[in-house]
C-alpha cells in the first residue's frame, strides 16, 4: 500500500469468514459453528453448549446489531428455535446467501476494541481501544505502525488512559496483558503478510476471565 | 514505500550538510539597501552576528549596503570562496542563479523566496522543478519560503528575523519560521543555547527529518527540537526520526492536530496533516519526546540539553517552602512513571542530627524555616549523594535574595544592620545554585530547581546563577516534574532497548 493512494474497491467478508481469517492468524475467538437452517442451529448450540448467541451471517451483512440480527443469551433449544426462525425470516434479498452463526455466549464485564487499518500518512497501523457502550465517549485508543515489536504492543496497552479497567475489576482478574499483546502482534503480522486485507475490526474483544476473545470480527479485503 | 529512505553514513551526512551549517563563505543573493526588504535584513543579521566566514552581497544595481560594496552578479563571486547562497531574489531569477552558484562551487542554498507550494498546485510544480535542479547541481536546498539558518559555532545568523541566540546544544528544525524565532527567543530568555536552527519552509527538497539525520551525528548537538505540520511521507518520517532518536533525544511539537488546525496548516505550508492519534502512537514507537505546547517543547529540549538522565524513578524533594512541597508531592504521586520515594532511614537520622524537631521527617523534606547558615547546603548534599535517590527537586531557591532585594530597596537601607544581611542572603542563594550545579555534575543525576522567581525575578542571584551556567531552572514544580517524566521515559527506554 502507498500512503495517500486513492481508495481501491473493497468488500467485507462475512463474520464467519472473518473469524476464520483471524483465528488462522492466532487470535482467540469464541467457539462457533455456521448452520444452514433452524435444525442445524439447534444441533450446533447443543454441541457448543448453552447459553449461545445466534446471528444472521452473510457477506452482505455488516450492521447486524442495528438490524436486530443478533440474539444473545439463548438458554435452551426452544429459544434457539425461535431466534433462528426469526432471523431467517428477517433476511433480505440484498443480503445474498445467508446462514446462522451459533457461538458460545461469552460473559465479561469489560470490552476492548482492536483492529488494523490504513492511515493515509503512515500506512498500516494497529489500533487498540477501550470498548463497550462508552467507547466513543471515552475515545481511549492507541495506535502503532505495522510491524509492531513486543514492546510496542505492551506500550500500547500502557498508553490507554483508562488503566483502572485493565486491573482487577468487579470480581474478574486483571487483564492478561501478554494475551492482549499477543492479539496485537497477530494483527500486525496479519496486516504485514496479507496485502489484500484493507482493515480488520475486532469489536468487541470481550475480556473473559482476564483474556481477550474476539466475539465479532470484520475483515475488509481488496477487490469486488 | 521505503524506497525514499537513503542510508548515508554519518561521515557522508555530515559532509552533505556541512556547506549549509558550516559554510566557509556565504552569498546573500538579492541583497538590498532598503531596510524594509528581506534582502537587507538578511545581510544585516549575517553581518551583525559576526559570521566568521567571508560574506558576499549581490545586487543587480550594484552599490553599497551597510558599508559593503556589492557584486552585480553571483558570477563575480570568486570560485570556491563560498559554500552557501542565501536567496532573496524573486522566483523567476532563481534557476539561473542556482546554476551559476553551482559553477562557483556553492553546494548549499537557503531559499527565503516565497511564492511556491504555499500558493497551490502551480507552485508545487515549481518546487519540484527546483528540487530536481538542485539534485542535478549537487546543491543541498533548504526552503523555499524559509526564514533562515543559524549555526552558532561559526556565528552564522542568516535569517530575515530576530533574534541571535546564545550558543548551546539544541538543534532546531521547523516547518514554521515563526517557531524557529520562538525557540530562539526562549533560548535567549533561559540562557540555554542553540547549536543549529533552520526554518525548513516548504521542504521542497529537504524535509525536517532530513536535518535530523545531520543533527544526530553533529558533535555540537545534544538534542533535536522540531516543529512539523504535515508530512510528505509518514513512513520516511517515522524511520528517520526513529534512527535519529536512537542516538539523541528528539523533541517534537506538531501543529494541525485538529480539523481546524489542519485547514490552517494546509494553507500555511501546503502540506496535509494526519490523524493525531496515529501520530501520537508513531512518536511513542519511534522513541520521540512529544510536547503538547510550544513552550513545553523548548523546555523539554532545554532539559535534555542541560540535565543528566535519571537512573531510576525515585524522586526526592527538598524544600524550604512548605506549600510548594505539598503540590510537588501531589504532582509526583499523580505521575504514572515517577515515584515519591519514602524517606530512607539513614537520611532521616542525618537530617535529625542537623535540624530542629519541626522538620517534616518525610519526603518532601520540608526544612520548615529551620535552616541556619549551612543547613540547606548540607541537606542538599546528603540527598544528592544518597544512592537510592535518582532525581532531586529543590524548592525555595531565591527566597532569601528576594527578601534582601526588598530590604535593599526599602527606606531603611543602608543602616539597621541591613547591609550585612542583604549581602548574606544574596551569597546564600548563589551558593545553593552553585552547589546544585556541582552535585549534578558529580553524581550525574538530575537536580531540578523550581521557583516562580525564574519568571518573576530573573535577576535574583539564585536563578541568575543557574542561567549564567547554562542550566535550565523551572518557573514551577509542575513543569520541573513534567520534564523529569520525559527524562526518565527516555532513560528507561534506552536501558530497555
Amino acid at each position: 500500500m502507498s500512503a495517500g493512494a486513492p481508495p481501491a474497491p473493497s468488500r467485507t467478508l462475512s463474520e464467519h469468514e472473518s473469524k476464520q481469517r483471524i483465528r488462522a492468524a492466532g487470535i482467540a475467538t469464541a467457539p462457533e459453528m455456521l448452520a444452514a437452517d433452524v435444525a442445524g442451529a439447534i444441533a450446533a448450540s447443543r454441541e457448543i453448549g448453552f447459553p449461545v448467541v445466534v446471528k444472521l451471517c452473510g457477506d452482505g451483512i455488516a450492521h447486524k446489531t442495528e438490524r436486530g440480527l443478533v440474539r444473545l443469551g439463548l438458554a435452551d433449544e426452544a429459544a434457539v428455535h425461535r431466534a433462528a426462525t426469526d432471523l431467517l425470516a428477517a433476511a433480505r434479498p440484498a443480503d445474498g446467501p445467508v446462514g446462522l452463526l451459533v457461538a458460545r455466549m461469552i460473559r465479561g464485564n469489560r470490552e476492548l476494541i482492536a483492529g488494523c487499518l490504513d492511515d493515509p500518512t503512515f500506512g498500516r497501523c494497529v489500533m487498540l481501544g477501550i470498548g463497550g457502550v462508552f467507547a466513543e465517549a471515552l475515545a481511549d485508543v492507541a495506535f502503532r505502525l505495522v510491524p509492531l515489536s513486543a514492546r510496542d504492543a505492551h506500550e500500547m496497552i500502557d498508553d490507554l488512559r483508562t488503566q483502572a479497567i485493565l486491573g482487577p475489576f468487579r470480581g474478574e482478574p486483571a487483564i492478561d496483558r501478554d494475551a492482549v499483546a499477543t492479539t496485537l502482534l497477530a494483527l500486525s503480522r496479519l496486516a504485514e503478510t496479507s496485502p489484500e486485507i484493507v482493515s480488520v475490526d475486532l469489536n468487541p474483544l470481550v475480556i473473559s476471565d482476564g483474556r481477550p476473545l474476539a466475539v465479532d470480527a470484520l475483515v475488509e479485503v481488496r477487490g469486488r | 514505500m521505503n524506497a525514499g529512505i537513503r542510508l548515508m553514513t554519518p561521515v557522508a551526512l555530515l559532509e552533505r550538510f556541512r556547506p549549509l551549517f558550516e559554510p566557509r563563505g556565504v552569498v546573500i543573493a538579492g541583497a538590498s539597501s532598503h531596510p524594509g526588504k528581506f534582502g537587507f535584513v538578511a545581510a544585516h543579521n549575517l553581518l551583525a552576528a559576526g559570521y566568521r566566514g567571508e560574506v558576499f552581497l549581490t545586487n543587480r544595481e550594484g552599490g553599497e549596503i551597510l558599508g559593503r560594496e556589492t557584486l552585480r552578479s553571483i558570477e563575480d563571486v570568486p570560485a570556491g570562496a563560498a559554500d552557501l547562497v542565501f536567496i532573496c531574489t524573486p522566483p523567476g531569477a532563481v534557476p539561473e542563479l542556482l546554476r551559476t552558484a553551482a559553477r562557483k562551487g556553492i553546494r548549499a542554498a537557503f531559499m527565503a523566496t516565497a511564492g511556491y507550494g504555499e500558493l497551490g498546485e502551480e507552485g508545487k510544480l515549481a518546487e519540484r522543478e527546483l528540487a530536481t535542479l538542485c539534485a542535478d547541481l549537487g546543491i543541498v536546498l533548504a526552503g523555499p519560503n524559509g526564514q533562515g539558518i543559524v549555526s552558532t559555532p561559526i556565528d552564522l545568523c542568516a535569517q530575515i528575523v530576530a533574534p541571535i541566540p546564545p550558543r548551546g546544544h539544541i538543534a532546531v528544525a521547523s516547518q514554521s519560521g515563526g517557531f524557529v524565532q520562538a525557540f530562539l527567543n526562549y533560548a535567549r530568555k533561559t540562557g540555554v543555547g542553540v547549536s543549529r536552527a533552520i526554518s525548513a519552509g516548504n521542504c521542497a527538497a529537504t524535509a525536517v527529518e532530513d536535518y535530523l539525520e545531520y543533527f544526530a551525528d553533529d558533535p555540537e548537538t545534544r538534542v533535536s527540537l522540531i516543529y512539523v505540520e504535515g508530512l510528505a511521507d509518514g513512513r520516511v518520517f517515522f524511520e528517520k526520526t526513529r534512527r535519529a532518536a536512537a542516538k539523541k533525544p528528539l523533541v517534537v511539537f506538531k501543529g494541525g492536530t485538529t480539523a481546524g488546525g489542519q485547514r490552517a496548516a494546509a494553507s500555511h505550508t501546503g502540506a496535509l496533516a494526519s490523524d493525531d492519534r496515529v501520530f501520537d502512537g508513531m512518536c511513542r514507537q519511534a522513541g520521540l519526546t512529544r510536547a503538547t505546547s510550544i513552550e513545553e517543547a523548548f523546555e523539554l529540549a532545554a532539559s535534555f540539553a542541560t540535565h543528566p538522565l535519571p537512573r531510576g524513578p525515585n524522586v526526592f524533594v527538598l524544600t524550604t517552602a512548605g506549600g510548594w512541597g505539598v503540590v510537588t508531592a501531589d504532582r509526583i504521586s499523580a505521575s504514572r512513571e515517577l515515584r515519591l520515594m519514602p524517606l530512607p532511614a539513614d537520611l532521616r537520622s542525618a537530617f535529625d542530627a542537623r535540624l530542629p524537631p519541626r522538620w517534616s521527617r518525610s519526603n518532601p523534606a520540608d526544612l520548615a524555616g529551620s535552616e541556619t547558615r549551612d543547613t540547606v547546603v548540607e541537606c542538599l548534599d546528603l540527598v544528592a549523594s544518597h544512592p537510592e535517590v535518582d532525581a532531586v527537586v529543590f524548592l525555595g531557591l531565591g527566597i532569601q535574595s528576594n527578601l534582601g532585594d526588598l530590604e535593599r530597596n526599602g527606606p531603611f537601607y543602608p543602616g539597621h544592620g541591613l547591609e550585612r544581611v542583604v549581602e548574606f542572603h544574596a551569597r546564600q542563594d548563589t551558593r545553593y545554585s552553585e552547589l546544585a550545579l556541582e552535585l549534578e555534575r558529580r553524581h550525574r543525576k538530575p537536580i531540578l530547581i523550581a521557583t516562580e522567581l525564574v519568571d518573576c525575578q530573573p535577576e535574583n542571584p539564585g536563578p541568575a546563577t543557574l542561567r549564567a551556567a547554562g542550566s535550565l531552572a523551572y518557573p514551577s514544580s509542575h513543569r520541573a516534574i513534567g520534564a523529569l517524566e520525559h527524562l526518565w521515559r527516555r532513560a528507561r527506554r534506552s536501558t530497555a532497548a
